[in-house]
């Protein structure tokens, strides 16, 4: 039993890696926003699941191929962010740390069930033309979604990171990560610029979204399958630390492929949980964070 | 009449009316919605101890109502020992399982968010332990046999339920009374308030924190003993849910955050909010984006709940309207 | 009763505190005082119990109190108040004070009679019932004090008791303070407003970039050159030396 496991391990590890870049992407949204907004975005994982259904309802009512939605969800997902951090969390927040996090979780509980309520709790997958075409690369099989998926991610990873410290947005972004008031004093609005992150980092789910439809499912609970492996993500590799975010994602998607493989189905979910414990409690400032 | 004197009648009053309610409540469904309220408001004065006197939000509550009902499960299918007893096993399995989070999350210093996550994760571990494991069933779940009878605190009629969850709700208004009274209680609230003052003062903000812990597990291990015999059937799902950790706190907050009666008063309120949401369109999801509504719109506007509404107002008129 | 040997604080590579020796013995009145920035409240943090130092040691009552934590050392008699006031916001003046007394008894009754006669002694008997969030800075400076005080302290830490307060506040908890030494409590405080510490303390430690500087009765330490260039630059000393000022 276990050598055929071990045997199929560079296929789980490969496997780990596909999905590792597009948990990259989901975490990397988590951890802009954290890092610049100090805010926990409990409603990271529902906001995931609407950019799914996004997807899945181009694709089904429009025929929209979903690689091709990316150009449409992911700016629509740049405005829903914008507007729910300007004009939602935005207002409503003020001090306590604890009351956002009870507000963005008030928020994934109204997305989760108002997804419930019009799109019922059935499991909805999308099948492409080319979604049992594979790469043959000897010792494995690689479908071409989740070649695609991954390359896609890397590039958009990428091109986030060139917009952070190539652009005057990403400076100013950083500029207001790193000193709130300095950044007011020196004429940058700080509200845009908060509004924007927010919308950035809700613009990575979007296109995360996309890229996750063709390789996985989606109903209004697949949020919460993503709520603790984003987390996850984010405190392994550094709250606010973009490396982080991508070593972490890639870190996590090995360890579920793994841990799926050699544990079993249901047991090697275990490993995510786990890992967050422990990193909590041994090293609660990640790999690449800084002491907040 | 003194106002402790006039406060003391009211509520005499209350529990005899909510005692005799079954004598004039026939419908099976209107003892159930009150034995629901009761067992929500139970279940969130567990969380209320924690979060709302001692200021610790925890995500994960639910994971001490699911270890108490498995405990108590596995011991009368395994073992063959009767629930009455059961239930005191599933509390101290409970209050353990306390001991351990805290322990192991107070300990490293995890306070607010943090801590929130922490429990969630916990929840969730137990969650796939639970689904993973043959003893609980995996799975499938646990399926316990109709047997009515107080030792297995099974009851052949809702009226037996109803008084078993107002006998712990009862419980739980006590505990709450007894912490506003206690030294115990000051110190969690001034843990809360500010946790390094209070520990310059001398209190051992550790061992407060923990004690307060293992009351919340404690109080859920007794939780999910009631739920496993009333509905007889538990799994991991069930036992672990997310919604329930939510409930728990909603009730709270939408109630008021330490306070004896905020839990009971948030029950109410979103049960009716439910009941009234499914007359109206009896699709699932309805009420919970309602719920999240209230949630949003109580911490930005009413920070301290129903409760603290209802003292500002007392207040402004005794005040004479200043 | 306070040895502080050789105390070192460090915060990565900013040295806070350098080795510092001093003591307080009992039933003095002891101050210590030094620019913005020298290390005062990272040396008093140290002591209680709040940071970790990197090197010396604390002794209270002849046994060393390093690693003990905060709540440990308030049993042990010292306590210590923040420099900038730490209320239980939602919490009334006089449960505030019962948080403190609730340190030396379990008794609620014994705890409130407690709290009202140290609400006597600082003088904030007419706020009992208020809200410590609703109090002026005087007020929750000396609601701090009071609070400190309902615990029978041996040893009192006073962080900037007085920062912020005008002349009139200065000079009644300047009372109040030798009001609660009477007792017999023994009182190290740090401190800016020089009147109060020369009027206050028998001796005075001076603190700069985290080493002491100079010691002794506030007078002498006043007219030391050393203290006045730490205060006011290099070359200042005898700049008012050659200037000839009083």
């Amino acid at each position: 039993m276990l050598s055929t496991s071990l045997s199929l391990l560079p296929a789980g590890i490969i496997n780990g890696l596909m999905f590792g870049a597009i948990y990259a992407l989901v975490a990397l949204g988590l951890t802009l926003i954290y890092g610049v907004l100090h805010i926990i975005n409990f409603a990271h994982g529902a906001m995931l699941m609407l950019a799914l259904y996004s997807a899945y309802f181009l694709f089904k009512i429009l025929n929209i191929d979903p690689y091709v939605a990316i150009l449409i969800v992911t700016p629509a997902s740049f405005f829903f962010g914008y507007v729910i951090y300007r004009w939602g969390i935005g207002k409503l927040s003020g001090g306590k740390d604890q009351n956002i996090l009870l507000i963005t979780l008030g928020l994934s509980i109204i997305l989760e069930n108002a997804a419930l309520f019009f799109f019922t709790g059935d499991q909805q997958t999308i099948s492409l033309s080319y979604s049992y075409d594979s790469l043959d690369l000897g010792f494995l099989y690689l479908s071409y979604p989740k070649l695609i998926s991954f390359i896609a991610s890397l590039v958009i990873c990428g091109c986030l990171w060139m917009l952070m410290s190539l652009t005057d947005l990403g400076k100013a972004i950083r500029a207001v990560a790193k000193q709130r008031e300095g950044a007011r004093l020196v004429g940058i609005d700080v509200e845009h610029v908060f509004a924007v992150t927010f919308g950035i980092g809700i613009a990575c789910l979007g296109a995360a979204g996309c890229m996750l439809l063709p390789i996985f499912y989606v109903d209004p609970y697949t949020g919460n399958v993503f709520v603790i492996i984003a987390f996850t993500i984010v405190v392994l590799g550094g709250m606010g630390s973009i490396v982080g975010a991508l070593l972490g994602g890639f870190i996590i998607g090995i360890t579920e492929s793994v841990g799926g493989l050699l544990l079993g189905e249901s047991l090697g979910q275990i490993g995510i949980s786990l890992i967050f414990i422990l990193i909590l409690i041994f090293r609660p400032t990640g790999i690449f964070g800084s002491k907040a | 009449m003194t106002l402790k004197a006039k406060n003391a009648l009211l509520f005499g009053l209350a529990f005899l009316v909510a005692a005799l309610a079954p004598v004039g409540i026939s419908s099976k469904f209107y003892l159930d919605v009150l034995t629901l309220i009761f067992f929500t408001a139970y279940i969130g004065q567990s969380w209320n101890i924690l979060g709302g006197y001692a200021g610790q939000f925890s995500f994960g509550g639910v994971m001490f109502f699911g270890t108490g009902a498995y405990t108590s499960s596995i011991l009368l299918i395994t073992f063959g020992i009767p629930p009455i007893f059961g239930i005191f096993v599933a509390v101290l399995m409970g209050a353990f399982l306390g001991f351990l989070v805290g322990y192991l999350s107070f300990r490293s210093g995890l306070r607010g968010s943090y801590f929130a996550l922490i429990t969630l994760a916990f929840a969730e571990l137990l969650r796939v332990l639970a689904n993973s494991v043959e003893f609980t069933g995996g799975g499938v779940g646990l399926f316990l046999t109709y047997a009515p009878g107080l030792k297995n605190l099974q009851f052949v009629s809702p009226t037996g339920f109803y008084y078993f969850s107002l006998f712990l709700l009862v419980i739980s208004l006590v505990i709450a009374l007894w912490l506003e009274r206690s030294r115990f209680g000051a110190q969690l609230v001034a843990i809360r308030e500010n946790e390094e003052a209070a520990e310059a003062l001398g209190i051992d903000t550790l061992k407060c924190k923990l004690y307060a812990i293992m009351i919340m597990g404690g109080m859920g291990g007794a939780a999910g003993t009631f739920y496993a015999q009333k509905y007889l059937y538990i799994d991991p799902p069930i036992s672990y849910s997310i919604a329930l950790s939510v409930e728990m706190l909603l009730v709270s907050i939408v109630g008021g955050l330490g306070t004896v009666f905020g839990p009971l008063i948030g029950s109410i309120v979103l049960h009716v909010v439910n009941e009234v949401a499914r007359h109206f369109i009896d699709t699932p999801g309805l009420s919970l984006i309602v719920y999240g509504v209230i949630l949003i719109f109580i911490i930005s506007y009413l920070p301290n709940g129903l409760v603290g509404l209802f003292r500002k107002t007392r207040g402004k008129k005794e005040d004479g309207g200043a | 009763m306070l040895e502080v040997k050789q105390l070192t604080k460090r915060f990565g590579g900013l040295i806070a505190v350098s080795t510092v020796d001093l003591s307080v013995i009992e039933g003095e009145i002891v101050s210590l005082i030094g620019p913005n920035g020298a290390g005062k409240t990272t040396l008093f943090a140290s002591i209680a119990g709040f940071l970790k130092p990197d090197g010396g040691d604390v002794q209270l009552h002849g046994q060393s109190i390093l690693n003990l934590k905060p709540h440990k050392i308030c049993q042990r008699g010292m306590v210590r108040t923040f420099q900038i006031t730490q209320p239980f916001a939602a919490l009334n003046t006089l449960e505030n004070i019962m948080v403190g007394a609730y340190s030396r008894t379990g008794d609620k009754a014994l705890a409130q009679r407690e709290a009202e006669r140290v609400a006597d002694i600082v003088g904030m008997t007419s706020q009992l019932h208020q809200k410590a969030d609703g109090l002026t800075v005087a007020a929750r400076k000396r609601l701090e004090l009071a609070r400190a005080l309902a615990t029978k302290p041996k040893l009192l830490l006073l962080d900037e008791v007085m920062a912020g307060l005008n002349p009139t506040e200065i000079d009644e908890i300047v009372d109040v303070i030798k009001g609660i030494r009477d007792t017999g409590v023994t009182i190290f405080l740090i401190e800016h407003v020089m009147k109060a510490v020369v009027n206050l303390s028998d001796r005075t430690y001076v603190l700069n970039d985290g080493k002491l500087i100079a010691q002794g009765t506030p007078e002498s330490v006043a007219s030391n050159p050393i203290v006045i260039e730490a205060y006011l630059g290099h070359g200042a000393a005898a700049a008012m030396a050659g200037e000839g000022a009083t």
